[in-house]
Protein backbone atom coordinates (compact mmCIF):
# COMPACT_ATOMS: atom_id res chain seq x y z
CA UNK A 1 0.00 0.00 0.00
CA UNK A 2 1.38 3.43 -0.91
CA UNK A 3 1.97 6.23 1.58
CA UNK A 4 -1.18 8.15 0.54
CA UNK A 5 -3.37 5.07 0.96
CA UNK A 6 -1.80 4.36 4.32
CA UNK A 7 -2.59 7.92 5.48
CA UNK A 8 -6.15 7.55 4.22
CA UNK A 9 -6.51 4.35 6.26
CA UNK A 10 -5.18 6.08 9.39
CA UNK A 11 -7.59 9.04 8.97
CA UNK A 12 -10.48 6.64 8.45
CA UNK A 13 -9.58 4.81 11.63
CA UNK A 14 -9.48 8.12 13.52
CA UNK A 15 -12.93 9.21 12.39
CA UNK A 16 -14.45 5.78 12.64
CA UNK A 17 -13.06 4.97 16.05
CA UNK A 18 -14.31 8.32 17.28
CA UNK A 19 -17.79 7.65 15.93
CA UNK A 20 -17.82 3.98 17.05
CA UNK A 21 -16.79 4.96 20.56
CA UNK A 22 -19.79 7.26 20.90
CA UNK A 23 -22.33 4.92 19.37
CA UNK A 24 -21.27 1.57 20.82
CA UNK A 25 -20.34 2.79 24.27
CA UNK A 26 -23.26 4.77 25.58
CA UNK A 27 -23.30 6.03 29.19
CA UNK A 28 -23.36 3.30 31.90
CA UNK A 29 -26.35 1.06 32.73
CA UNK A 30 -27.27 0.99 29.01
CA UNK A 31 -29.36 4.09 29.54
CA UNK A 32 -29.11 7.40 27.73
CA UNK A 33 -31.08 10.26 29.17
CA UNK A 34 -32.13 12.62 26.43
CA UNK A 35 -29.94 15.43 27.69
CA UNK A 36 -26.78 13.40 28.34
CA UNK A 37 -22.97 13.41 27.91
CA UNK A 38 -21.62 16.81 26.87
CA UNK A 39 -19.96 17.24 23.48
CA UNK A 40 -16.69 18.28 25.16
CA UNK A 41 -16.53 15.08 27.25
CA UNK A 42 -17.23 12.99 24.17
CA UNK A 43 -14.50 14.68 22.12
CA UNK A 44 -11.90 14.16 24.89
CA UNK A 45 -12.80 10.47 25.15
CA UNK A 46 -12.53 10.21 21.37
CA UNK A 47 -9.12 11.93 21.18
CA UNK A 48 -7.55 9.63 23.79
CA UNK A 49 -8.93 6.56 22.02
CA UNK A 50 -7.69 7.80 18.66
CA UNK A 51 -4.04 7.90 19.87
CA UNK A 52 -4.23 4.34 21.10
CA UNK A 53 -6.02 3.04 18.03
CA UNK A 54 -3.62 4.65 15.55
CA UNK A 55 -0.57 3.43 17.44
CA UNK A 56 -1.91 -0.11 17.51
CA UNK A 57 -2.82 -0.22 13.85
CA UNK A 58 0.44 1.40 12.70
CA UNK A 59 2.41 -1.15 14.67
CA UNK A 60 0.50 -4.08 13.22
CA UNK A 61 0.68 -2.87 9.61
CA UNK A 62 4.40 -2.10 9.86
CA UNK A 63 5.03 -5.68 10.98
CA UNK A 64 2.63 -7.29 8.52
CA UNK A 65 2.40 -5.30 5.28
CA UNK A 66 0.26 -7.95 3.65
CA UNK A 67 -2.61 -7.01 5.99
CA UNK A 68 -2.99 -3.48 4.62
CA UNK A 69 -5.45 -4.31 1.84
CA UNK A 70 -7.60 -6.33 4.19
CA UNK A 71 -7.47 -3.51 6.76
CA UNK A 72 -8.54 -0.97 4.14
CA UNK A 73 -11.51 -3.13 3.11
CA UNK A 74 -12.62 -3.61 6.71
CA UNK A 75 -12.38 0.09 7.40
CA UNK A 76 -14.39 0.99 4.31
CA UNK A 77 -17.08 -1.46 5.47
CA UNK A 78 -17.05 0.06 8.94
CA UNK A 79 -17.43 3.56 7.45
CA UNK A 80 -20.50 2.46 5.49
CA UNK A 81 -21.99 0.74 8.54
CA UNK A 82 -21.34 3.71 10.77
CA UNK A 83 -22.82 6.18 8.32
CA UNK A 84 -25.92 3.98 8.01
CA UNK A 85 -26.26 3.50 11.76
CA UNK A 86 -25.57 7.13 12.52
CA UNK A 87 -28.02 8.34 9.90
CA UNK A 88 -30.74 6.14 11.36
CA UNK A 89 -29.80 6.67 15.00
CA UNK A 90 -30.28 10.39 15.16
CA UNK A 91 -33.66 10.56 13.40
CA UNK A 92 -35.92 8.46 15.66
CA UNK A 93 -34.18 9.57 18.87
CA UNK A 94 -34.44 13.18 17.75
CA UNK A 95 -38.11 12.73 16.84
CA UNK A 96 -38.83 11.34 20.32
CA UNK A 97 -36.75 14.06 22.01
CA UNK A 98 -38.51 16.83 20.10
CA UNK A 99 -41.93 15.27 20.68
CA UNK A 100 -41.44 15.12 24.44
CA UNK A 101 -40.02 18.66 24.52
CA UNK A 102 -43.14 19.94 22.76
CA UNK A 103 -45.44 18.11 25.20
CA UNK A 104 -43.45 19.29 28.21
CA UNK A 105 -43.49 22.96 27.19
CA UNK A 106 -46.96 23.22 25.61
CA UNK A 107 -49.00 20.94 27.84
CA UNK A 108 -47.26 19.61 30.96
CA UNK A 109 -45.91 22.94 32.19
CA UNK A 110 -48.97 24.93 31.13
CA UNK A 111 -51.40 22.77 33.10
CA UNK A 112 -49.84 22.24 36.54
CA UNK A 113 -53.23 21.73 38.19
CA UNK A 114 -54.22 18.92 35.84
CA UNK A 115 -50.86 17.17 35.96
CA UNK A 116 -50.63 17.62 39.71
CA UNK A 117 -53.98 15.89 39.99
CA UNK A 118 -52.99 13.10 37.59
CA UNK A 119 -49.78 12.45 39.52
CA UNK A 120 -51.97 11.28 42.40
CA UNK A 121 -54.22 8.97 40.41
CA UNK A 122 -56.54 8.48 37.45
CA UNK A 123 -60.31 8.29 37.21
CA UNK A 124 -61.10 7.95 33.52
CA UNK A 125 -64.76 7.71 32.51
CA UNK A 126 -63.99 5.67 29.38
CA UNK A 127 -62.41 2.37 28.49
CA UNK A 128 -61.71 2.62 24.77
CA UNK A 129 -60.80 -0.15 22.35
CA UNK A 130 -59.18 1.22 19.21
CA UNK A 131 -57.13 -0.28 16.40
CA UNK A 132 -53.33 -0.10 16.51
CA UNK A 133 -53.50 1.70 13.14
CA UNK A 134 -51.34 4.85 13.25
CA UNK A 135 -54.19 6.93 11.83
CA UNK A 136 -56.84 6.28 14.46
CA UNK A 137 -55.50 7.22 17.88
CA UNK A 138 -58.41 8.18 20.18
CA UNK A 139 -56.31 11.02 21.61
CA UNK A 140 -56.54 12.61 18.18
CA UNK A 141 -59.92 11.64 16.81
CA UNK A 142 -61.90 12.18 19.99
CA UNK A 143 -59.49 14.71 21.50
CA UNK A 144 -59.11 12.70 24.72
CA UNK A 145 -56.96 14.53 27.25
CA UNK A 146 -54.67 12.85 29.79
CA UNK A 147 -56.81 11.18 32.42
CA UNK A 148 -59.97 10.78 30.36
CA UNK A 149 -59.69 7.41 28.66
CA UNK A 150 -58.12 4.06 29.55
CA UNK A 151 -57.13 2.73 26.14
CA UNK A 152 -56.51 -0.71 24.69
CA UNK A 153 -55.12 -0.87 21.18
CA UNK A 154 -54.74 -4.03 19.14
CA UNK A 155 -55.21 -5.27 15.57
CA UNK A 156 -58.72 -4.41 14.39
CA UNK A 157 -59.82 -3.18 17.84
CA UNK A 158 -61.06 -6.61 18.86
CA UNK A 159 -62.52 -7.73 22.16
CA UNK A 160 -62.24 -11.51 22.35
CA UNK A 161 -64.53 -13.55 24.58
CA UNK A 162 -63.58 -14.37 28.18
CA UNK A 163 -60.63 -16.80 28.08
CA UNK A 164 -58.02 -16.88 30.81
CA UNK A 165 -55.61 -18.86 28.65
CA UNK A 166 -55.90 -17.35 25.20
CA UNK A 167 -56.85 -13.76 25.92
CA UNK A 168 -55.41 -12.71 29.27
CA UNK A 169 -54.17 -9.37 27.89
CA UNK A 170 -57.59 -8.03 26.98
CA UNK A 171 -59.12 -9.69 30.05
CA UNK A 172 -56.65 -7.88 32.31
CA UNK A 173 -57.43 -4.50 30.76
CA UNK A 174 -61.21 -4.98 31.00
CA UNK A 175 -60.92 -6.27 34.57
CA UNK A 176 -58.73 -3.35 35.66
CA UNK A 177 -60.90 -0.72 33.98
CA UNK A 178 -64.26 -2.07 35.14
CA UNK A 179 -63.50 -3.46 38.59
CA UNK A 180 -60.71 -1.16 39.80
CA UNK A 181 -61.07 2.11 37.89
CA UNK A 182 -64.85 1.75 37.63
CA UNK A 183 -65.12 3.35 34.22
CA UNK A 184 -68.66 4.32 33.22
CA UNK A 185 -68.42 3.66 29.49
CA UNK A 186 -66.77 1.09 27.24
CA UNK A 187 -66.38 2.32 23.68
CA UNK A 188 -65.19 0.04 20.86
CA UNK A 189 -64.14 2.02 17.78
CA UNK A 190 -63.73 0.48 14.34
CA UNK A 191 -62.39 2.40 11.35
CA UNK A 192 -62.19 2.62 7.57
CA UNK A 193 -59.52 0.78 5.56
CA UNK A 194 -58.75 -1.55 8.46
CA UNK A 195 -55.99 -3.96 7.45
CA UNK A 196 -57.03 -6.47 10.09
CA UNK A 197 -60.62 -6.54 8.83
CA UNK A 198 -59.38 -6.89 5.28
CA UNK A 199 -57.25 -9.80 6.49
CA UNK A 200 -60.35 -11.38 8.06
CA UNK A 201 -62.27 -10.96 4.82
CA UNK A 202 -59.40 -12.60 2.90
CA UNK A 203 -59.20 -15.77 4.98
CA UNK A 204 -60.21 -18.61 2.64
CA UNK A 205 -63.40 -20.54 3.39
CA UNK A 206 -61.44 -23.57 4.55
CA UNK A 207 -60.00 -21.42 7.33
CA UNK A 208 -56.38 -22.00 6.34
CA UNK A 209 -53.92 -19.33 7.35
CA UNK A 210 -50.41 -18.38 6.36
CA UNK A 211 -49.49 -15.87 9.05
CA UNK A 212 -48.03 -16.69 12.47
CA UNK A 213 -50.56 -14.67 14.45
CA UNK A 214 -52.61 -12.16 12.46
CA UNK A 215 -55.24 -14.42 10.93
CA UNK A 216 -55.76 -16.41 14.14
CA UNK A 217 -56.31 -13.14 15.98
CA UNK A 218 -58.80 -11.64 13.54
CA UNK A 219 -60.78 -14.89 13.48
CA UNK A 220 -62.22 -13.57 16.78
CA UNK A 221 -64.77 -11.80 14.56
CA UNK A 222 -65.48 -14.67 12.14
CA UNK A 223 -69.19 -14.57 12.96
CA UNK A 224 -69.31 -10.97 11.74
CA UNK A 225 -67.84 -12.07 8.42
CA UNK A 226 -70.45 -14.81 8.04
CA UNK A 227 -73.22 -12.28 8.69
CA UNK A 228 -71.86 -9.74 6.21
CA UNK A 229 -71.29 -12.33 3.51
CA UNK A 230 -74.84 -13.63 3.96
CA UNK A 231 -76.55 -10.24 4.05
CA UNK A 232 -74.38 -8.11 1.76
CA UNK A 233 -73.28 -10.43 -1.04
CA UNK A 234 -74.50 -7.87 -3.61
CA UNK A 235 -72.05 -5.21 -2.36
CA UNK A 236 -68.56 -4.78 -3.80
CA UNK A 237 -65.58 -5.94 -1.70
CA UNK A 238 -64.77 -2.47 -0.37
CA UNK A 239 -68.37 -1.92 0.78
CA UNK A 240 -68.40 -5.38 2.35
CA UNK A 241 -65.26 -4.47 4.29
CA UNK A 242 -66.94 -1.31 5.60
CA UNK A 243 -69.91 -3.38 6.74
CA UNK A 244 -67.55 -5.86 8.36
CA UNK A 245 -65.65 -3.08 10.16
CA UNK A 246 -68.93 -2.09 11.85
CA UNK A 247 -70.29 -5.61 12.39
CA UNK A 248 -67.01 -6.68 14.02
CA UNK A 249 -67.51 -3.87 16.55
CA UNK A 250 -70.87 -5.44 17.41
CA UNK A 251 -69.26 -8.85 17.88
CA UNK A 252 -66.72 -7.23 20.22
CA UNK A 253 -69.51 -5.52 22.18
CA UNK A 254 -71.26 -8.88 22.47
CA UNK A 255 -68.02 -10.48 23.65
CA UNK A 256 -67.77 -7.87 26.42
CA UNK A 257 -70.88 -9.43 27.92
CA UNK A 258 -69.01 -12.73 28.41
CA UNK A 259 -67.06 -11.02 31.23
CA UNK A 260 -69.18 -11.41 34.39
CA UNK A 261 -67.98 -8.12 35.88
CA UNK A 262 -69.08 -6.30 32.70
CA UNK A 263 -72.49 -8.02 32.69
CA UNK A 264 -73.00 -7.12 36.33
CA UNK A 265 -72.12 -3.48 35.73
CA UNK A 266 -74.34 -3.25 32.64
CA UNK A 267 -77.32 -4.76 34.52
CA UNK A 268 -76.73 -2.34 37.42
CA UNK A 269 -76.54 0.47 34.87
CA UNK A 270 -73.15 1.56 36.17
CA UNK A 271 -71.60 1.00 32.75
CA UNK A 272 -72.72 1.71 29.17
CA UNK A 273 -71.47 -0.09 26.06
CA UNK A 274 -71.04 1.89 22.86
CA UNK A 275 -69.81 1.16 19.37
CA UNK A 276 -68.16 3.63 17.02
CA UNK A 277 -66.82 3.80 13.48
CA UNK A 278 -64.30 6.41 12.32
CA UNK A 279 -64.27 6.91 8.58
CA UNK A 280 -61.16 8.88 7.66
CA UNK A 281 -61.92 8.67 3.96
CA UNK A 282 -65.14 10.65 4.30
CA UNK A 283 -64.28 12.44 7.54
CA UNK A 284 -67.18 11.11 9.61
CA UNK A 285 -67.81 9.36 12.91
CA UNK A 286 -70.75 7.13 13.82
CA UNK A 287 -71.73 6.24 17.38
CA UNK A 288 -74.25 3.70 18.64
CA UNK A 289 -75.33 1.95 21.87
CA UNK A 290 -75.86 -1.61 22.81
CA UNK A 291 -78.59 -2.03 25.40
CA UNK A 292 -78.77 -5.07 27.61
CA UNK A 293 -81.25 -5.89 30.30
CA UNK A 294 -82.02 -8.93 32.41
CA UNK A 295 -85.66 -9.12 33.54
CA UNK A 296 -86.28 -10.48 37.04
CA UNK A 297 -86.78 -14.22 36.89
CA UNK A 298 -90.16 -15.79 37.56
CA UNK A 299 -90.74 -19.20 39.02
CA UNK A 300 -92.56 -21.43 36.59
CA UNK B 1 -91.93 19.65 20.07
CA UNK B 2 -90.61 18.81 23.53
CA UNK B 3 -92.79 21.43 25.18
CA UNK B 4 -95.88 20.12 23.38
CA UNK B 5 -95.28 16.59 24.63
CA UNK B 6 -94.68 17.93 28.15
CA UNK B 7 -97.96 19.81 28.05
CA UNK B 8 -99.81 16.77 26.76
CA UNK B 9 -98.31 14.68 29.56
CA UNK B 10 -99.38 17.22 32.19
CA UNK B 11 -102.90 17.26 30.74
CA UNK B 12 -103.14 13.44 30.95
CA UNK B 13 -101.86 13.45 34.53
CA UNK B 14 -104.31 16.15 35.56
CA UNK B 15 -107.13 14.22 33.93
CA UNK B 16 -106.19 11.11 35.92
CA UNK B 17 -106.01 13.08 39.19
CA UNK B 18 -109.42 14.64 38.61
CA UNK B 19 -110.87 11.09 38.38
CA UNK B 20 -108.82 9.66 41.26
CA UNK B 21 -108.24 12.42 43.79
CA UNK B 22 -106.80 9.97 46.36
CA UNK B 23 -103.68 9.62 44.19
CA UNK B 24 -102.78 13.26 44.87
CA UNK B 25 -100.16 12.81 47.65
CA UNK B 26 -98.46 9.87 45.87
CA UNK B 27 -98.24 11.81 42.63
CA UNK B 28 -96.87 14.85 44.43
CA UNK B 29 -94.11 12.75 45.94
CA UNK B 30 -93.25 11.19 42.59
CA UNK B 31 -93.15 14.61 40.91
CA UNK B 32 -90.70 15.80 43.60
CA UNK B 33 -88.52 12.76 42.88
CA UNK B 34 -88.59 13.40 39.14
CA UNK B 35 -87.65 17.05 39.70
CA UNK B 36 -84.69 16.01 41.83
CA UNK B 37 -83.58 13.45 39.23
CA UNK B 38 -83.73 16.03 36.46
CA UNK B 39 -81.73 18.56 38.47
CA UNK B 40 -79.11 15.93 39.17
CA UNK B 41 -78.88 14.95 35.49
CA UNK B 42 -77.88 18.48 34.56
CA UNK B 43 -74.68 18.02 36.58
CA UNK B 44 -73.85 14.43 35.59
CA UNK B 45 -71.41 13.61 32.86
CA UNK B 46 -72.86 13.02 29.40
CA UNK B 47 -70.57 10.62 27.54
CA UNK B 48 -72.28 11.12 24.19
CA UNK B 49 -71.81 14.86 24.46
CA UNK B 50 -68.17 14.37 25.42
CA UNK B 51 -67.56 12.09 22.40
CA UNK B 52 -69.38 14.49 20.08
CA UNK B 53 -67.37 17.50 21.29
CA UNK B 54 -64.12 15.62 20.99
CA UNK B 55 -64.91 14.50 17.46
CA UNK B 56 -65.99 17.98 16.34
CA UNK B 57 -62.79 19.49 17.70
CA UNK B 58 -60.71 16.96 15.77
CA UNK B 59 -62.78 17.35 12.62
CA UNK B 60 -62.61 21.15 12.48
CA UNK B 61 -59.17 21.84 13.97
CA UNK B 62 -57.14 18.93 12.63
CA UNK B 63 -58.89 16.89 9.91
CA UNK B 64 -60.29 19.81 7.88
CA UNK B 65 -57.17 21.94 8.34
CA UNK B 66 -54.75 19.30 7.02
CA UNK B 67 -56.23 18.03 3.74
CA UNK B 68 -52.89 17.02 2.26
CA UNK B 69 -51.93 14.89 5.24
CA UNK B 70 -55.31 13.18 5.43
CA UNK B 71 -55.48 12.62 1.67
CA UNK B 72 -52.17 10.82 1.94
CA UNK B 73 -53.34 8.79 4.94
CA UNK B 74 -56.49 7.70 3.10
CA UNK B 75 -54.27 5.80 0.72
CA UNK B 76 -52.24 4.04 3.39
CA UNK B 77 -49.99 4.31 6.42
CA UNK B 78 -46.21 4.20 6.69
CA UNK B 79 -45.43 4.63 10.35
CA UNK B 80 -41.77 4.48 11.33
CA UNK B 81 -42.58 3.43 14.89
CA UNK B 82 -44.30 0.55 16.63
CA UNK B 83 -44.94 1.77 20.18
CA UNK B 84 -45.93 -0.29 23.20
CA UNK B 85 -47.48 1.81 25.93
CA UNK B 86 -49.61 1.20 28.99
CA UNK B 87 -53.41 1.52 28.79
CA UNK B 88 -53.17 4.09 31.63
CA UNK B 89 -55.21 7.17 30.71
CA UNK B 90 -52.29 9.47 31.55
CA UNK B 91 -49.65 8.09 29.21
CA UNK B 92 -50.91 8.23 25.64
CA UNK B 93 -47.76 8.41 23.47
CA UNK B 94 -49.66 10.58 21.02
CA UNK B 95 -49.89 13.23 23.72
CA UNK B 96 -46.61 12.64 25.52
CA UNK B 97 -44.42 12.34 22.42
CA UNK B 98 -46.56 14.46 20.10
CA UNK B 99 -47.03 11.74 17.45
CA UNK B 100 -49.06 12.91 14.47
CA UNK B 101 -51.59 10.72 12.63
CA UNK B 102 -49.67 8.19 10.57
CA UNK B 103 -46.47 8.21 12.60
CA UNK B 104 -46.84 5.47 15.18
CA UNK B 105 -48.50 2.06 15.11
CA UNK B 106 -49.51 1.43 18.68
CA UNK B 107 -50.23 -1.40 21.07
CA UNK B 108 -51.58 -0.51 24.50
CA UNK B 109 -52.13 -2.99 27.30
CA UNK B 110 -51.75 -3.29 31.08
CA UNK B 111 -48.19 -2.32 32.03
CA UNK B 112 -47.01 -2.05 28.41
CA UNK B 113 -45.95 -5.69 28.32
CA UNK B 114 -44.50 -7.62 25.41
CA UNK B 115 -44.90 -11.32 26.23
CA UNK B 116 -42.70 -13.95 24.58
CA UNK B 117 -43.73 -15.61 21.31
CA UNK B 118 -46.72 -17.84 22.05
CA UNK B 119 -49.38 -18.57 19.43
CA UNK B 120 -51.85 -19.86 21.98
CA UNK B 121 -51.55 -17.46 24.89
CA UNK B 122 -50.40 -14.23 23.33
CA UNK B 123 -51.80 -14.01 19.81
CA UNK B 124 -52.91 -10.39 20.29
CA UNK B 125 -49.44 -8.98 20.82
CA UNK B 126 -47.99 -11.39 18.27
CA UNK B 127 -50.43 -10.10 15.65
CA UNK B 128 -49.44 -6.48 16.31
CA UNK B 129 -45.72 -7.19 16.04
CA UNK B 130 -46.16 -9.37 12.97
CA UNK B 131 -48.24 -6.77 11.16
CA UNK B 132 -45.98 -3.86 12.10
CA UNK B 133 -42.68 -5.56 11.28
CA UNK B 134 -43.59 -7.69 8.23
CA UNK B 135 -46.31 -5.61 6.54
CA UNK B 136 -45.77 -2.01 7.61
CA UNK B 137 -42.00 -2.50 7.91
CA UNK B 138 -41.63 -0.13 10.85
CA UNK B 139 -38.04 0.88 11.59
CA UNK B 140 -38.26 1.24 15.37
CA UNK B 141 -40.00 -0.59 18.19
CA UNK B 142 -40.25 1.48 21.37
CA UNK B 143 -41.54 0.06 24.66
CA UNK B 144 -42.50 2.81 27.09
CA UNK B 145 -42.96 2.25 30.83
CA UNK B 146 -44.23 4.90 33.23
CA UNK B 147 -44.38 6.05 36.84
CA UNK B 148 -47.09 4.92 39.26
CA UNK B 149 -48.04 1.97 37.05
CA UNK B 150 -50.89 -0.02 38.61
CA UNK B 151 -49.95 -3.15 36.68
CA UNK B 152 -46.36 -3.10 37.98
CA UNK B 153 -47.67 -2.45 41.48
CA UNK B 154 -49.83 -5.58 41.12
CA UNK B 155 -46.74 -7.50 39.98
CA UNK B 156 -44.75 -6.32 42.99
CA UNK B 157 -47.69 -7.19 45.28
CA UNK B 158 -47.98 -10.78 44.02
CA UNK B 159 -47.61 -13.14 46.98
CA UNK B 160 -44.48 -15.29 47.05
CA UNK B 161 -46.47 -18.49 46.58
CA UNK B 162 -47.70 -17.17 43.22
CA UNK B 163 -51.38 -17.40 44.21
CA UNK B 164 -53.76 -14.98 42.48
CA UNK B 165 -56.87 -13.14 43.56
CA UNK B 166 -57.77 -11.58 40.19
CA UNK B 167 -59.28 -13.26 37.15
CA UNK B 168 -56.76 -11.90 34.64
CA UNK B 169 -54.59 -9.05 35.94
CA UNK B 170 -52.07 -10.99 37.99
CA UNK B 171 -51.73 -13.71 35.38
CA UNK B 172 -50.96 -11.06 32.75
CA UNK B 173 -48.44 -9.05 34.75
CA UNK B 174 -46.54 -12.24 35.62
CA UNK B 175 -44.93 -11.69 32.22
CA UNK B 176 -42.75 -9.22 34.14
CA UNK B 177 -41.66 -11.66 36.89
CA UNK B 178 -38.00 -11.70 35.79
CA UNK B 179 -37.91 -7.93 36.36
CA UNK B 180 -39.35 -8.31 39.84
CA UNK B 181 -36.80 -10.98 40.73
CA UNK B 182 -33.94 -8.76 39.58
CA UNK B 183 -35.23 -5.73 41.48
CA UNK B 184 -35.73 -7.68 44.72
CA UNK B 185 -32.25 -9.18 44.42
CA UNK B 186 -30.52 -5.85 43.68
CA UNK B 187 -32.56 -3.53 45.91
CA UNK B 188 -33.77 -5.59 48.87
CA UNK B 189 -33.50 -2.66 51.29
CA UNK B 190 -35.38 -0.12 49.17
CA UNK B 191 -38.95 0.91 50.01
CA UNK B 192 -41.83 -0.67 48.14
CA UNK B 193 -42.35 2.56 46.14
CA UNK B 194 -38.68 2.64 45.10
CA UNK B 195 -38.79 -1.05 44.15
CA UNK B 196 -41.88 -0.39 42.02
CA UNK B 197 -40.03 2.37 40.21
CA UNK B 198 -37.06 0.12 39.48
CA UNK B 199 -39.45 -2.58 38.31
CA UNK B 200 -41.29 -0.17 35.98
CA UNK B 201 -38.00 0.35 34.13
CA UNK B 202 -36.70 -3.21 34.37
CA UNK B 203 -39.97 -4.61 33.02
CA UNK B 204 -39.35 -2.58 29.86
CA UNK B 205 -36.05 -4.45 29.46
CA UNK B 206 -37.86 -7.77 29.95
CA UNK B 207 -40.27 -6.75 27.17
CA UNK B 208 -37.39 -5.74 24.90
CA UNK B 209 -35.78 -9.14 25.49
CA UNK B 210 -39.11 -10.87 24.76
CA UNK B 211 -39.23 -9.05 21.42
CA UNK B 212 -36.17 -11.09 20.46
CA UNK B 213 -38.24 -14.30 20.70
CA UNK B 214 -40.08 -13.25 17.52
CA UNK B 215 -38.05 -14.48 14.52
CA UNK B 216 -39.15 -11.60 12.30
CA UNK B 217 -37.89 -9.12 14.94
CA UNK B 218 -34.54 -10.94 15.15
CA UNK B 219 -34.26 -10.87 11.35
CA UNK B 220 -34.97 -7.14 11.32
CA UNK B 221 -32.29 -6.51 13.93
CA UNK B 222 -29.69 -8.65 12.14
CA UNK B 223 -30.46 -6.93 8.83
CA UNK B 224 -30.34 -3.57 10.60
CA UNK B 225 -33.79 -2.65 9.31
CA UNK B 226 -35.16 -2.52 12.85
CA UNK B 227 -34.05 -0.84 16.10
CA UNK B 228 -35.35 -1.53 19.63
CA UNK B 229 -35.68 1.20 22.23
CA UNK B 230 -36.85 1.41 25.80
CA UNK B 231 -38.48 4.47 27.32
CA UNK B 232 -39.73 5.65 30.70
CA UNK B 233 -42.21 8.49 31.25
CA UNK B 234 -42.24 9.91 34.75
CA UNK B 235 -45.33 12.10 34.96
CA UNK B 236 -44.62 13.02 38.57
CA UNK B 237 -41.31 14.68 37.70
CA UNK B 238 -42.16 15.52 34.09
CA UNK B 239 -39.23 13.58 32.63
CA UNK B 240 -38.66 11.12 29.81
CA UNK B 241 -35.77 8.67 29.50
CA UNK B 242 -34.82 6.81 26.34
CA UNK B 243 -32.36 3.98 25.80
CA UNK B 244 -31.44 1.48 23.10
CA UNK B 245 -30.92 -2.27 22.90
CA UNK B 246 -28.07 -3.39 20.68
CA UNK B 247 -28.16 -6.88 19.19
CA UNK B 248 -25.66 -8.55 16.95
CA UNK B 249 -25.20 -12.11 15.69
CA UNK B 250 -21.68 -12.83 14.47
CA UNK B 251 -21.24 -15.20 11.53
CA UNK B 252 -20.77 -18.76 12.70
CA UNK B 253 -17.42 -20.41 12.20
CA UNK B 254 -16.95 -24.11 11.77
CA UNK B 255 -14.91 -25.56 14.61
Amino acid sequence: MRQKEREFVYWCVFFLYTGKKIINHPPPRSKMTLFSTSAREVTKMAEDSYEEAIAGLKKLLSEKNELEDAAAAKIRQLTAELQGVEGKKSDPDEKIRAGFAHFKAEKYEKNPDLYGQLAKGQSPKFLVFACSDSRVCPSHILNFQPGEAFVVRNIANMVPPYDQTKYSGVGAAVEYAVVHLKVENILVIGHSCCGGIKGLMSIPDDGSTNSDFIEEWVKICLTAKAKVKAECCNLDPAEQCTKLEKEAVNVSLGNLLTYPFVREAVVKKSIALKGGHYDFVNGSFELWNIDFKLNPSISL
Amino acid sequence: MANKSYEEAIVSLQSLLSEKGELGPVVAERIDEITAELQQSRKTFDPVQRIKCGWLYFKTEIYDKNPELFDKLKKGQEPKFLVFACSDSRVSPTTVLNFQPGEAFMARNIANMVPPYDKLRYSGVGAVIEYAVLYLKVENIVVIGHSACGGIEALMNLPKDGSESTEFIENWVKIGLPAKAKVLAEHPESTFEEQCKYCEKEAVNVSLANLLTYPFVRDGLVNKTLALKGGYYDFIKGEFQLWGLHFHLSSPCTL
